[in-house]
Order: C-alpha cells, then structure tokens, then sequence
C-alpha cells in the first residue's frame, strides 16, 4: 500500500495542478511532495530487512500485473526523489514560471513516473512508467527555458525516443520467449537468463543503449550538456539528480541479473567506454565557460565512475553504487540550486564575467564551496563514501586490467579537482566584474541549501543509515 | 586518560564550527581566544595521554568511536590509534599550533576576516589531529584530505588576489595528485590483506614477508604510499606548491611548514616502517628521493630574494633530510628531525612574520637591513632558530641532523657526504637571511625606516617559547657518543621499529662531527663575509638559473598544463561539436527530412504527438486496471 501511494500521490496531485489557474499551485505542490516524503520516510524505515510489495492484476490478458516492489536500493531512490522535490519547491518559490499550473502539474506526473521506475516489478509496468517519466520532461524542457530550447529538446526526444524503441523491441522479445507469456520480474529474469549467449547479447544492446543515453555515457551524452543548459532550473535537477539514475538503475535491477551472458561478453566494453567518458567529459569540464556545461560534463564522469562500478559486478561496488547515486543526486541538487541564484542574481553564466562572490554575497559563497568539494568526494562529505566504495570494488574486480581501471578512473579524481576549484575561483574569488553588489541568499533558498548541506555532512560522517539499508 | 583522545580533536572542531557559525555575529576578541583557548585544552589532553603512555607503554591502544564504513566484507571503523608516535605528534601539533594561534591573535588583528581566519585554523589543527590519531589508513587519508582543504583555505585566504588563489588551487590540486598514489597504496593493502587497520596489518608483517604476498606487491605498497607522501610533504617532483603557499597570511605558513600538513607524510611512512622494512627499493627511493630533494631546494634557497620564499624552500630541504632517514631506516632519527624542525621553522616563520609586521609588509630582503636595532626580541630568537637549523652544537637542529647523517653514514658513504652538502648550503643561506636582515643598515624607504618597531608581547611571546624549545629541544635524543640513553628511541621503539641502521664507533661519530661542524662555521663565516657588502645586481649564468627556480614552474606549466589544456580544447571543438554532435544533429535532420515528407499525415509538431501517445498509453492503462478489478 504504501508502494501505491508512493506512485499515486504525485499522480493525482500532478492532475489536479492542471486545473489551478493561480500561483496558489505551489503551496498544493508543495503539500503533495510532503505528503510523498512522508510516505517515503515511513516505506524506508519499513524496509529495513525486509521486501514490501504490492501487486494488482492488469492487463491479464497479456500476463501483465501491477505489481510494485521495494528493496532497500529502489526505496533509496523513491526516498531520494521524495526528497529532491520538495527542496526544488522550496527553492523555487519566489521565483514563479508562466503557467505555474502546468509546469507543476507536469513536474508531479514525472515525478510519479520516476517512483513507478524505482518500484515496478513487472517488465510492461516498467516500460510503461520509464515513458510516463520522460514525456512530461519533453513539455517541460520545450515549454520553459533558454532561447534555443526547441531545437534542443528536440535533440532529446530522438536520443531517448531511440532509446525507447529499442528498449521496447527488447521487451516485447523477452517477452515472446517467457513460457507462460508474462512479464513477471522473476519470470522474465529466469527467461533471459536461460537464453543462448547470441541473443543475449543482442537484447543487451538493444536494453543497454537505451540505459546508456539515460545516463548517459561516452559516447551518447551530447544531448544532455544542452538540455542541461536551456532547462529551467527545476526541470535540470529532475534530470540530473533522478532521471539519470534511471539507467543506472535499471542496469543494475533489468540487465545485470537478466541478461548474465550478455553482460559477460560486453563488460569489458562498457568498462572502457566509461573510462573514456571520465577522462573526456573531466577534460571538457575543463574548457567550458558556460557553468551550467560545465557541471553538466562533471555530472557525466561521475556516472562514468558509476557506470564502471556496475560493471566492476562486486559487491562492494554494487553497493557503492547504490550509495553514490544517492548521494550525487542530494549534491547536484545543491549545485543547481547555487548556479540558479548566481544566474538570478548576475544574469550571467559565463565564468569570464563571474568573480568576487564571496566578498558581496559570502554566506553563497560558503555554500558553493561546501557543495564543490562534496562534488570532488572530499573525506567527511557524503559524495567520498560512495566513490570510496566504487573505487574500492572496482580494484576488487575479477575484470583482469581492474588495477589500470581504477587508476584511470582516479585521475578523474585530479581532473575532478582542477576544473571543480577553476569554477569556484572565477565565481567566488578575485574582484567583481559586472555586478558589484548582490543579495545573499534569501530565505526559502537559505532553507533549501540547509537540506542539502545537512544531508552533506551527515552522510559524510555517518554513513551507516544508508548503508544499513542497502545491505 | 586514553579514553578521552577524542576530546584532542574535538577540541578545536568546536572551535571551528562556532567561529564558522557564527561569523557575522563574533565580537574579534571573542573568536581569537576562543580558537586558542581550544588549542591549550587540546594541548593539555595531549600532554595527559603523552605522560601516560611514557609512563605505561601498555596503555597504548585503539580507541574504537564508530563504525564508519560498514557493508558487506568491508569494514573501516572511524577508530584512533593512540601509541607512542601519535602522542608524540599530538605534542607537536597541538603545542606549536598553540603558539601559532596567539601569535596570530596580535599578527591578524586589523584583518577584516578575523573570524574566518581563526575558524580555518582550527579545522587545520582538526584534520591534521585526524590525521595522526587515524587507526587505520582511511581516517588518516580524511584528515589527509582535510588538512589539503585547509591549506586551500588559507592559502587563498586574501581572495581578491588572483595569483594568491591561484597558489591555494595549485597546493589542492598537487597534494590530489600525490593523493591517487595514497588511494591505489589503499587499496592495494585492503586487497592484499583484507583490512586498512594497522592493528591488523602490521602483526601480519612482524615476521618478515608473509607467504602469499610477493616482495613486488610490498614495494608497490611503499612506493604507492610515498607518492602520497610526495604530494604532502613536498618532494621531487610534487614539491612547487610549497614555495607558493606562502601566499596565505605568515602564521599560516608557520602552521604549514612546522606543526600540520607538511609532516604529514614523514608521519604515514614512520608509521608504516613495518610496511617499508620489508621494501627495499621502495626504502632507496624513498632515501634517494630525499636527498635529491634537499639538495635540489637548497640550492634554489641559495639566490632567493623573498624572506619568506627562503624559507619555504628551506623546509622542502629539511623535508628532504627527513626522507633520507626515512629511507635509510632510520625511523626514530626522521621523527626526531620533525620535531626539532617544528621548532625552529615555527621560530624562523613567526619571526619572518614579526619582520614583515614591522616593514608593513614588505618581504623582500634587499630592502631590509639592520633591523636589529630595531627589533632586539625578534633578531635574537630568530640568531637562535638559524644556529639550530643550521646544525651548530648543542642546538637542537645538531643532534637530529647529525642522527640522520650519521645512519645515512651506516648505510651508504655518498649519502653522507651528499647530505653534508646539503646542510653546508642550509648554514650559508640561512645565514645569508640573518644577515640581510638584521646587520648592515637599512636599504628600505625612509618611511618604512620611521615604521620599524618591535612586535607586541603576544608575537614576541611565542618567539621566545619557541626559541628556547629550539635551544634544548634536541636533548631528548642525544647521539650515543653523549649519553647512554637514546630518550625518543626509547620512548618510539614500541612502534616504530628501526631498520639496519648500524652503531658507528665512537671515532669514526666523532669525526663525522667534527668535519661538519667546521665546515658549518666556515660557511656562516663566509655569508657574514658577503653581506658585509650587499651585492644585488642582476644575476647571470647558474645563479639566474637558481633564482628562477631551476624554471621547473615554467617546464610544468610547457609540458603538462598547457598541452593538458589544447588536448581539452580540440576535444572540445572536434570530437563532441564536429565529431560526435555532428552524428546525432545529422540523424535528426534526417528524421526532420522524413517527417516533411510525412506532412500529410501529421501537424509537423512534436509535442502534440508525444500527448496524444500519453493520453493513449494512459487510457490502455486505467482501462487495464479497471478490466481486471
């Protein structure tokens, strides 16, 4: 039951947002996101030790059951998307957006798509919430953002459009394979997994491609530095902290278990592609003058590390992961939270115009400097537990060259620091340039930050909450 | 008394989350006592633990507070380890911190970051205590880490200045660099042996190489963890950072180069002398290292203009000497070295600061000159803390420096005499320092000249303490040759345990003695003699060479930055616009093509589509759900 509500909840509060007219939506939307905390709250201190379930038969004619599924790894990412709504409405409220009736409604019917991912069981019900997440994110990203918004989200939908109908064709074949035609989580894992070594290895692509541009990975990342940087601040957070976990997530629950040869034959190349997305998406970060590419590059060779952690198929890294895509999601939200008050307040996001923030609005500069070295995983923040654990798993891999792979992956750990420390100086330190005197933080934004660096440092020093439930 | 280490560190986290806190609020009085004030407490637990265990070695033990890093076989418990190296290092910080911070209540006072300066101090003290008081390697890299943060901090403390912050980026970025070398040593270790606990790992080396490790895999350990070491403590070829970080206001350097952050990696191998004695090429990297390094940054210290940069590069040196012993196994005499040096390098840069106080900042020595007169306290301390660098006897610096020189000896000769060239040019330039500043006559403007004054007590205070800790601090080690009892042998040798470091006899120690303390004195002549008559023009051949640091900087900078950065930059321009972009824009446009041909069947916008198929699977749903009720 309380799966169901955990989907229901910001569905139907997303399709009652539709009908308000008044800016008065935000209060609703941030009544409902409570509610679903709440929820989330109460489901993970439930799911200590122990499984929930909850299960309605659906379309019985095909084998397809409504049926939800929480562990300790889906109900950290349920708990995680509880969180990062509220703090987006929190900090965004003072700042309203045209039609706040339907971007809110819009933002709840993904968040509810993004809780049905993380829950579904049964192979159509995830098929059918990973879309239901997505199209809601096509109108937000063409609706409200930058100037070169359509050509961009256009750019979007045929990447993960592909995705999808690749992903699609996988399904519908895994499921003509099943011997009673269902689409069953374990029924479907005890069919892929007997399948001959040729067709695994073919669904695997066809799955994994579409995980891939999710992610997204070296090489089908290009759409998301400019999505990144024409969203609106909302809907790049949605994006960034959830959606990309999307595919981590569903690799580590739809193919690593299910498609074992698959996996087998191609890990080595997945490997090597997110080695390559680390160190090419660390050197780009590096040359951008736009912040918000810049973090989106960084954002790509994190989930290169934790792509390679799948891969590295050991414990610790599996676990690692788990953790790490909790983690990235809290600080990329403070990230995006900081860059949209610099550009409110600068009305820029170019680094060359940025400078001296901490000498007129210090309380901002504290704040980024906290959330860039969460960023860059320093020890007693949140983000060095999980990349403690990836790197760790990943020399514990049976893969053969696992020693040379962490290493590459460690000077992502270097490259991590020079771009990361260029964005804090050109933004917080030297003089002033175009505007000399800017607010500090208010107070809804103050309280969004407090969140996030509270879940920071707590995480950093005592782990083990989040530990425990994934064990 | 043991049980309360962790009162050590918490100590000044208090200190620095109230100053951190509270900052706008803070009256200046208030932040500056209350951040010493945690200082002195630490110290006195310090003391308590360091009695305790002198007077009981049992006592030693680990101090389990949480477990930290629990899942699945891996298991880090946040967990300090208090022995004898940790209580001595404990001393160190916390007592030499200490002077620091009321130093810095007089040196700091008219800066508008007050608070924010005294709340950084702190958490350096903070991390550099997690650092040594780690049971296990994890906990010692968060306060490897940390004291990295701290010294970015500091380091960029004025953060208008862009060279300024610059220096603290390239001090954060360095110490990462050397960082992945301390992970992979990790991890390494937790592969081979399952945990990251000393108290678990070195019993399992404590008689000889166990049976399924290979001798390479231990010296890819050592070699992994000195590389860290290289990063933190300033060695070829990670040592530049240090001479920038000077950049940060002077008590920070004194804190950086003497009591936290430097130390930090004479510590890791010290306390890993287990791993290194079962490491033989890591242990002569380890020494040659060393010595290349203190006679590379002596030479560059030789024809440095700056007060402060002398300094520093001098630290890198001593640095080096530190290393040689480390390498020649020769634990004790590495750790003894740390210590006199936190004396008279927090003596040397406290006193630089008192100098560049009274000349309103200035720091360049062809423009001082016979400030003596001016500043008796200062000029005297500092005579102190150059005879104990130096390594005149009965000074401090002798007995350390003669330890190291001495296994150095035992082990190899060339050692030996290359490391006695090192300290001949440690006395000259050194020296040449002294004399700039406090003899001859003044070179600076009239109105710097109207300025010179003596430094208040709470800077001088410190000076003095320090100075007398410089004069008899090396009395707890004294050479076999002078006294039956080697005090911090003996005190260390529960933990560290020294490595075929042969006894000289007494003849040939004696004369070891005598051909360095001669030569020493020559030198210090010799400067007396050259800055009797200033000679600052514009260096030529080797000695311009020298000035520019050996243009090691610049060869970075043409061989690793810049490349690093046009490599970026046509990725950037070529593969992800042209390249990969261009693919994807190519598929797109193609779709547009057919879906122009298409226009008959479809209003040519995507968004309608894409409603129509929501509604759509969204009807197939609830139907779904209603048909099956």
């Amino acid at each position: 039951m309380l799966l169901l509500l955990l989907v229901l909840i910001p569905f139907l509060s997303g399709i009652i947002s539709f009908f308000f007219r008044s800016e008065s939506v935000k209060g609703w939307a941030l009544f409902s996101t409570l509610v679903t905390l709440a929820v989330a709250a109460v489901a993970t201190g439930a799911v200590q030790n122990t499984s929930l379930a909850y299960k309605l038969p659906w379309i019985a004619s095909l084998g397809a059951n409504f049926h939800l599924y929480g562990n300790g790894m889906s109900i950290m990412l349920a708990l995680l998307t509880a969180i990062v709504f509220p703090v987006i409405f929190i900090a965004q409220w003072n700042k309203p957006l045209p039609e706040m009736g339907r971007f809110t409604g819009l933002m709840l019917m993904a968040q509810a798509g993004l809780m049905g991912v993380f829950l579904a069981h049964d192979l159509l019900l995830f098929y059918f919430f990973w879309e239901l997440a997505l199209i809601p994110v096509y109108f937000l990203c063409s609706t409200w953002g930058g100037e070169k918004r359509i050509p961009v989200t256009f750019k979007f939908f045929v990447y993960t459009f592909l995705g999808s109908l690749m992903m699609l064709a996988g399904v519908i074949y895994l499921y003509l394979q099943t011997p009673t035609r269902s689409f069953d989580y374990d029924m479907i894992r005890q069919t892929g997994a007997a399948l001959g070594a040729f067709p695994q290895q073919v669904l695997f692509c066809a799955f994994f491609i579409a995980f891939a541009i999710k992610m997204p990975i070296f090489p089908f990342h290009t759409w998301q530095p400019d999505t990144y940087e024409q969203s609106a601040t909302p809907v790049t957070i949605v994006l960034s902290a959830l959606m990309v976990k999307m595919g981590l997530f569903a690799t580590v629950k739809w193919l690593v278990p299910v498609l074992p040869a698959g996996v087998a034959y191609w890990s080595d190349t997945v490997m090597i592609l997110s080695l390559i997305g680390i160190i090419y998406a660390s050197l780009l970060a590096m040359v951008q003058s736009d912040i918000k590419r810049l973090i989106a590059y960084s954002s790509i060779a994190h989930i290169g590390l934790m792509s390679l952690g799948i891969f590295a198929n050991t414990e610790i890294a599996t676990n690692g992961l788990m953790v790490q895509m909790f983690n990235h999601g809290i600080n990329i939200t403070g990230m995006w939270l900081i860059v949209s008050m610099i550009e409110q307040r600068y009305n820029t996001r170019n680094l060359r115009e940025l400078g001296g923030m901490a000498g007129s609005a210090p309380s901002m500069a504290i704040a980024l400097v906290i959330i860039a070295f969460a960023n860059i995983a320093l020890p007693l923040t949140n983000g060095f537990i999980g990349e403690f654990m990836l790197f760790h798993g990943i020399f514990q891999s049976e893969n053969p060259n696992h020693i040379l792979y962490m290493v590459i992956a460690g000077l992502g750990v270097i490259l991590g620091a020079v771009y990361t420390l260029n964005m804090v100086q050109k933004v917080a330190y030297g003089e002033a340039k175009t505007v000399a005197v800017i607010k500090d933080i208010s107070k809804n934004e103050l309280l969004g930050l407090v969140i996030i660096i509270a879940l920071i440092i707590i995480l950093g020093v005592y782990p083990k909450p989040l530990l425990g439930l994934i064990n | 008394m043991k049980d309360l280490v962790y009162l050590v560190p918490l100590f000044p986290l208090i200190g620095f989350l109230i100053n951190g806190l509270f900052w706008k609020s803070m009256p200046k009085k208030v932040s500056g006592v209350l951040a010493s004030a945690a200082m002195l407490a630490s110290f006195a637990v310090s003391l308590g633990i360091f009695f305790e265990i002198k007077g009981n070695p049992a006592a030693a033990g680990v101090v389990h507070l949480f477990d930290f890093i629990k899942s699945g076989t891996v298991n880090i418990p946040f967990a300090f380890q208090v022995d004898a190296l940790s209580s001595l290092f404990l001393l160190i910080i916390t007592g030499v911190g200490f002077l620091i911070h009321v130093y810095s209540t007089s040196y700091m006072h008219d800066d508008p970051g007050f608070t924010k300066y005294f709340a950084y101090l702190n958490f350096f003290v903070f991390a550099m205590l997690l650092l040594v008081l780690g049971a296990n390697y994890v906990i010692m890299f968060i306060g490897w880490e940390g004291v990295g943060l701290a010294s970015y901090l500091l380091i960029g403390f004025w953060y208008k200045r862009r060279d300024y912050t610059n220096a603290s980026k390239k001090a954060f970025i360095m110490n990462r660099i050397g960082d992945l070398g301390f992970l992979v040593g990790m991890f390494l270790t937790l592969y081979h042996f399952g945990t990251a606990s000393y108290g678990e790992l070195f019993p399992q080396l404590a008689h000889g190489m166990p049976a399924n490790i290979s001798s390479g895999t231990m010296n890819a350990i050592a070699i992994c963890f000195f590389i860290g070491a290289m990063g933190k403590s300033a060695q070829i070829p990670l040592y530049t950072w240090l001479p920038d970080a000077m950049a940060g206001p002077t008590p920070v350097s004194a804190l950086i180069h003497a009591a936290t952050m430097v130390t930090a990696g004479i510590y890791m191998i010290a306390r890993s002398s287990a791993v290194y004695n079962l490491a033989p090429v890591a242990q002569n990297l380890v020494a040659i290292i060393g010595l290349a390094t203190a006679l590379f940054a002596a030479t560059i210290a030789l024809k440095q203009y700056d007060i402060k940069k002398v300094l520093a590069y001098s630290t890198v040196s001593q640095l080096g000497y530190m290393f040689l012993a480390l390498g020649v196994g020769s634990y004790t005499g590495a750790v003894f070295h740390v210590m006199t040096h936190a004396f008279f390098k927090a003596l040397l840069f406290l006193g630089s600061g008192s100098v560049i106080h009274a000349m309103g900042g200035e720091q360049d020595l062809r423009k001082m000159g016979g400030l003596g007169k001016y500043m008796r306290i200062t000029q005297i301390t500092f005579l102190l803390g150059c005879l104990a660098i130096a390594g005149i006897p009965g000074f401090s610096g002798f007995f350390s420096k003669d330890e190291i020189l001495a296994a150095a000896y035992s082990r190899n000769p060339v050692f030996y005499y290359l490391g006695l060239a090192g300290a001949l040019m440690t006395a000259f330039y050194m020296f040449r320092l002294y004399f700039f500043t406090f003899t001859g006559s003044f070179r600076g403007t009239h109105e710097q000249e109207h300025h010179l004054h003596e430094s208040p007590a709470a800077m001088t205070l410190p000076l003095i303490v320090l100075a007398i800790l410089s004069v008899v601090g090396g009395y707890i080690g004294l050479p076999e040759v002078f006294s039956e009892h080697h005090m911090l042998g003996e005190y260390l040798a529960p933990v560290v345990q020294n490595f075929d470091v042969h006894h000289l006899s007494h003849e040939t120690e004696w004369m070891l003695m005598g051909i360095s303390v001669t030569l020493i004195v020559i030198m210090i002549v010799m400067a007396a003699v050259m800055c009797k008559k200033p000679n600052f023009k514009e260096n030529t051949g080797i000695a311009k060479v020298l000035e520019n640091k050996w243009y090691v900087d610049e060869l970075y900078d043409n061989a690793i930055v810049k490349p690093l950065k046009g490599l970026a930059c046509l990725l950037d321009k070529y593969a992800e616009r042209s390249g990969i972009d261009g693919i994807v824009n190519g598929v797109g446009r193609l779709v547009n093509w057919g879906s122009g041909r298409l226009r008959l069947l479809q209003n040519g916008q995507v968004g309608t589509y894409i409603f129509a198929m929501v509604v759509g699977v969204i009807l197939l749903f609830v139907v779904g759900l209603f048909l099956a009720v």
